[in-house]
């Protein structure tokens, strides 16, 4: 009998260990020079230092070591007074030195924690995910496989190699065991992850996309039967290339060991990949035995010693952790959850935030953002910041809320700027977009109306009130919408004796 | 008139006064190099071309009266182990057979800006492991005193290239003695500078915590006027010093040494040293007392592990550095007939690419990183490193220079040690402490031994970035050899014939 | 110590990726005991209150400035490549990729 997650959970204890790549977003290399651009053509983003030329020689990027320094403050860690870089040993030919420049048992950052809050059958609770150590490395190149029936590597005839990606620079976030998630293990991986992902972000030190390598995953499980206090052998699951994944790939990890162990097989510690589709994993490489990979430390660097008012200094920088401000901000701004969820998603939150900062009322800012511009941005399939200010938008708004602008006004003020006309002051001026609000011009298009419909306006004399539509109606027809709507109503009533 | 047998000084001022043109000086040395390196066989490759080339625009530079660097025009040979851009460069390897650098090394590259003419690439020991050049996948080059015996090693053929009068000046690397050594051994001055002094961008890595570049020529002067050209701090290396280069040239004319204390190592010499080599030592140490230097004995108990610890240190970092030689991307590609994977071509390349040393030191290093033995090994002889350095700092703080033999024993027989690496490894004794405590050291002839006739050196070791102070008391105790001996110690060398 | 083996040797040849024969390994097995037991004198004197020299200067933080410099063109990338298609370096097949 096969046990399905629930069952599997039931008998036992997941153990969960999470290790985070992130690439990060330097303009040149970790060690050389040479451009990092994704997407160039295949080796031309090269030197000799990452081509592992012979004679070449490192030398480390500043702005590396100060977005590994952000990301290990940001993450709570111990910021190491003394960090070496070492040589892990391995041959690959994706790796161009045959070793991978790397930290070892001198890592930049220690000992910090991440808290990430997930929804449980007794409400939202709080896990501690505690960090091990951030260490900087650099990336390999990318091989590429040709020939064989299938295009997988077993049938390949040879490979092909581009280095552009030899020599980015990575930082490997690397957390301790996370005991006790229970079942929650899947959720409390994918929060984690998210919760980095935004950091990084928040930070300005990552593209953090996953889709594209920038940000990569691997999942470490174990089981051991509940209440046993013990640790099971985990396996590593790799190429977990989405958020939703994170999650699937844990719990596709945890009934598969917890069926091996139900069948009175044993569990092998060993690298998975995982499967996009089916949401299993499947065995890596096997190692005939453990790498020895030779560390000792890189004669051809020096240590990083940062020193305290450098760190301070970066400490300064570190902006509100996004799941804190997201909260702050949703109780500021009275946002129901899934539209502040909305936000998130579509990375509205910045903009929305200046926007009320300059004064606009938060729900129409919000409104604004998510829908109408929203829309637009999506019909041209660019972002929505691409198009506008938060500067018109707030400006737009303060107009609405002070009845010079109609929404329906304001919207053509918004498609103005957007099509590049100015600013949203300019296109009001050029359109002539301002509301009618002089009494005797709307006075003179109501008197217009009402002898166009004699017969409506004779039955509105008589107590008819809701028959008023049709000849609002046609007011805000001849004004071109440039009229405020209660104030025609107001007008039209009062002249027909009905005010 | 200039001739091949003239100093480098005099040629620059043969050059400056136009007597000679660069272009006739650089195709009199093509020519000796033409007729006698069938017996000495210092060269791997001999670019008449470039050199040519090169000599041209010199000559045309001065002829527009443009300031031109001392050396400018005066040829020189460059050890197989640095790049030079669209030259062969070998490292004396079969894995590097018919590699063209698509770079200059730093030191190619301010060769060429000071003008110096670059003659062609001379052999060495693969990957300059070895004391004899016999480790050359090329064939070994002869000591032009004798020529059934080895020039020393690695850097034998630069070397030899200049006591046999085919070029004035050579570049060498040192990482235990390779420029001193064969220096010593054919009669001609060779500088070890400080650790970090010489940039080591662009020279194929053997070990990189010990190598260094350095200078040959006939003369201490000559020595100098080429350590600053090729000195410097220099971005592309991180364990480049950023300092000033000590003032070499001018302490190599001051020849003085009168008040200045000179320690002679008592570790280094007596027993195991042959006895000519002794007794020019030490009438060398006379002729410092003359001059008025006052000579005291120190003792560095530590030395005597020093061998041993570089035969750990050198093959570890070695195994490391010399894993990139794997056939993907440039070098020897052998086995690859479709039916073999990445892995397996990798190791059948270097199985054939690599001769017997240089796979020796790979394994031993390997062995000395791995798992398990790295603290007995790597870890133990990293802690030698410590002590042999106290013992420096101590000897350093009672004098201002400390002198040994540069070698037991003068040139020996080609095939005489090379069937006992052990027995090998001992020519080294003298040199290796230098290296490990990463401060300078110069090769002085002061003499042939008696029993041989063959060229002893004298070693002059100073603190790290006081390398001036082995040129001063090298400048003044070569003026006062000379003034005994009447002429050159090279003008008894034998007369190989051609010119 | 105990004496090197063939097997430990061929385990060594492994991991630095040289192919011996097993003529080659114990005649290196050999050489690697002799040499070791000449370089184990280091354990003579490595006492455990020495601090280890990795490197002889003690210098730190040296860095550089984020900025691109030039690459290599594709071509002297490619200029000392055994093999190249498609403007990447040819190699024989990489088996058991994950």
């Amino acid at each position: 009998m096969t046990l399905d997650y629930a069952g599997a959970t039931t008998k036992y204890e997941p153990t969960l260990g999470l290790e985070v790549h992130v690439e990060l977003n330097t303009k040149s290399k970790m060690f050389c020079g040479c451009a990092t651009e994704f997407g160039a053509e295949p080796n031309t983003q090269t030197c000799p230092v990452c081509l592992g030329l012979p004679g070449a020689l490192p030398v480390v990027n500043a702005k590396a070591i100060e977005s590994s320094i952000l990301i290990g403050l940001a993450l709570n860690c111990s910021i190491a007074p003394y960090s070496r870089f070492a040589r892990k040993n391995y041959f690959y030919p994706d790796m161009p030195k045959n070793f991978q420049t790397s930290q070892f048992d001198e890592p930049i950052c220690v000992n910090g924690y991440l808290d990430v809050e997930i929804q449980t059958d007794e409400g939202q609770k709080v896990f501690r995910v505690e960090i091990e150590r951030v260490h900087m490395e650099e990336d390999t190149g990318k091989s590429l496989h040709v020939g064989g029936a299938t295009g997988r590597i077993h049938g390949a005839e040879y490979s092909l190699l581009d280095y552009n990606r030899a020599g980015i620079p990575l930082v490997e976030i690397v957390t301790r065991i996370v005991p006790g998630t229970g079942k929650y293990a899947p959720q409390v991986a994918r929060a984690y992850v998210t919760e980095l992902r935004d950091i990084l972000r928040s930070l300005g030190v990552s593209d953090v996309k996953m889709e594209q390598g920038s940000l990569r995953c691997d999942a470490n499980v174990s089981l051991a039967p509940i209440g046993s206090g013990k640790l099971g052998t985990r396996s590593e699951t790799k190429n977990v290339n989405s958020l939703r994944s994170v999650e699937r790939a844990v719990s596709g990890e945890i009934e598969r060991q917890a069926n091996r162990l139900e069948a009175g097989e044993r569990i092998i510690q060993e690298t998975r990949h995982f499967l996009e589709e089916s949401g299993q994993t499947r065995p890596g490489r096997s190692k005939e035995q453990a790498e020895d990979y030779r560390y000792f430390p890189e004669p051809d660097l020096v240590p990083v010693t940062p020193d305290a008012k450098w760190i301070e200094e970066l400490g300064t920088r570190i902006p509100e952790k996004p799941s804190v401000r997201r909260k702050r901000l949703q109780t500021q701004w009275n946002c129901p959850d899934k539209e502040m969820e909305s936000l998130v998603n579509a990375e509205l939150l910045d903009v929305v935030e200046e926007t009320i900062k300059l004064g606009a009322e938060p729900t129409r800012a919000r409104t604004w953002w998510l829908g109408e511009i929203s829309r637009l941005a999506n019909e041209k399939e660019v972002a929505p910041t691409s198009l506008i200010t938060s500067k018109d938008v707030a400006e737009i708004i303060a107009l609405i809320v002070g009845g010079d602008l109609t929404d329906k006004l304001a919207r053509q003020v918004v498609e103005g700027v957007i099509s590049g006309e100015g600013s949203a002051s300019s296109v009001i001026e050029k359109r002539g977009l301002k509301v009618v609000s002089d009494d005797s011009a709307l006075m003179t298009a109501i008197e217009a109306a009402i002898a166009a419909q004699p017969d409506t306006a004779e039955r509105i004399r008589g107590g008819n009130i809701p028959a008023a539509g049709a000849l609002i109606g046609a007011v805000m027809k001849a004004t071109g919408g440039a009229a405020d709507a209660a104030k025609v109503r107001e007008l039209l009533l009062k002249h027909l004796g009905r005010g | 008139m200039t001739t091949i047998y003239s100093s480098a000084t005099e040629m620059a001022q043969a050059l400056s006064k136009k007597d000679i043109s660069s272009v006739e000086l650089t195709k009199l040395h093509l020519d000796r190099i033409e007729a006698v390196d069938g017996k000495v066989h210092a060269f791997l490759h001999v670019d008449s071309q470039g050199a040519i080339a090169q000599a041209t625009a010199v000559d045309a530079k001065r002829a527009a009266g443009e300031k031109l660097s001392p050396l400018a025009g005066v040829p020189l040979a460059l050890k197989d182990i640095l790049a030079q851009k669209g030259v062969p460069t070998t490292a004396g390897s079969k894995i590097l057979q018919d590699w063209r650098p698509p770079y200059d090394s730093t030191v190619v590259a301010k060769l060429k800006a000071a003008g110096v003419v670059i003659l062609g690439k001379t052999n060495m020991d693969e990957f300059a492991m070895g004391s004899s050049t016999e480790n050359s996948a090329y064939g070994t080059t002869q000591n032009p005193w004798d020529l059934t015996r080895t020039p020393g090693g690695s850097s034998g053929g630069s070397a030899a290239a200049v006591a046999a009068f085919q070029a004035p000046l050579a570049i060498g690397t040192d990482t235990g003695g390779s420029i001193r050594q064969p220096a010593a051994l054919t009669g001609i001055v060779g500088v070890k500078p400080t650790y970090g002094g010489v940039s080591r961008y662009g020279v194929v890595a053997y070990s990189s915590s010990l190598d260094q570049v350095g200078p040959f020529a006939r003369t201490v002067l000559d020595t100098a006027l080429l350590h600053e050209a090729i000195a410097g701090h220099d971005e592309r290396d991180s364990t480049s010093i950023n300092a000033p280069v000590p003032q070499v040239v001018a302490a190599a004319k001051k020849l003085d040494v009168k008040g200045m204390k000179i320690g002679v190592i008592k570790e280094l010499g007596g027993t195991g040293f042959q006895a000519g080599v002794s007794q020019r030592f030490n009438e060398a140490l006379e002729l410092l007392v003359a001059g008025g230097a006052q000579i005291v004995e120190v003792s560095c108990p530590n030395f005597e592990y020093a061998l041993a610890a570089y035969y750990l240190i050198a093959p570890s970092e070695a195994s490391s550095n010399l894993a990139r030689f794997d056939s993907m991307r440039y070098g020897l590609r052998v086995g690859d007939d479709g039916s073999k994977g990445a892995e397996e071509v990798m190791s059948i390349t270097r199985e054939a690419g690599f001769g017997k040393e240089v796979k020796r030191r790979i394994i031993l290093g390997t062995y000395a990183l791995s798992s398990g033995y790295y603290d007995a090994y790597y870890g133990s002889a990293q802690k030698v490193r410590t002590l042999v350095k106290q013992d420096f700092e101590k000897a350093f703080a009672q004098v201002d220079v400390l002198v040994s033999p540069v070698t037991p024993t003068t040139a020996f027989k080609i095939g005489e040690k090379s069937n006992d690496p052990v027995a090998m490894y001992l020519s080294d004794i003298a040199t290796i402490p230098v290296n490990m405590a990463g401060i300078g050291g110069m090769s002085l002839p002061v003499g042939l031994a008696p029993e041989d006739g063959l060229p002893v050196g004298m070693q002059i070791m100073a603190p790290v970035m006081q390398d001036d102070r082995f040129y001063r008391v090298g400048g003044a105790l070569e003026a006062a050899l000379l003034s005994k001996w009447g002429k050159p110690l090279l003008s008894n060398i034998p007369e190989l014939g051609g010119m | 110590m105990a004496a090197i083996s063939r097997d430990d040797v061929a385990h060594l040849a492994k991991l630095a990726r040289v192919e011996m024969t097993p003529d080659e390994l114990d005649h290196m097995a050999t050489e690697l005991e002799d040499i070791l037991g000449a370089v184990k004198r280091v354990q003579e004197v490595a006492t455990a209150e020495i601090a280890p020299t990795s490197h002889p200067l003690a210098m730190t933080n040296i860095f550089r400035e984020d900025v691109v410099r030039p690459s290599l063109t594709n071509e002297e990338a490619l200029s000392g490549a055994p093999a190249k298609a498609e403007d990447r370096f040819k190699v024989p097949q990489i088996l058991g990729e994950e």
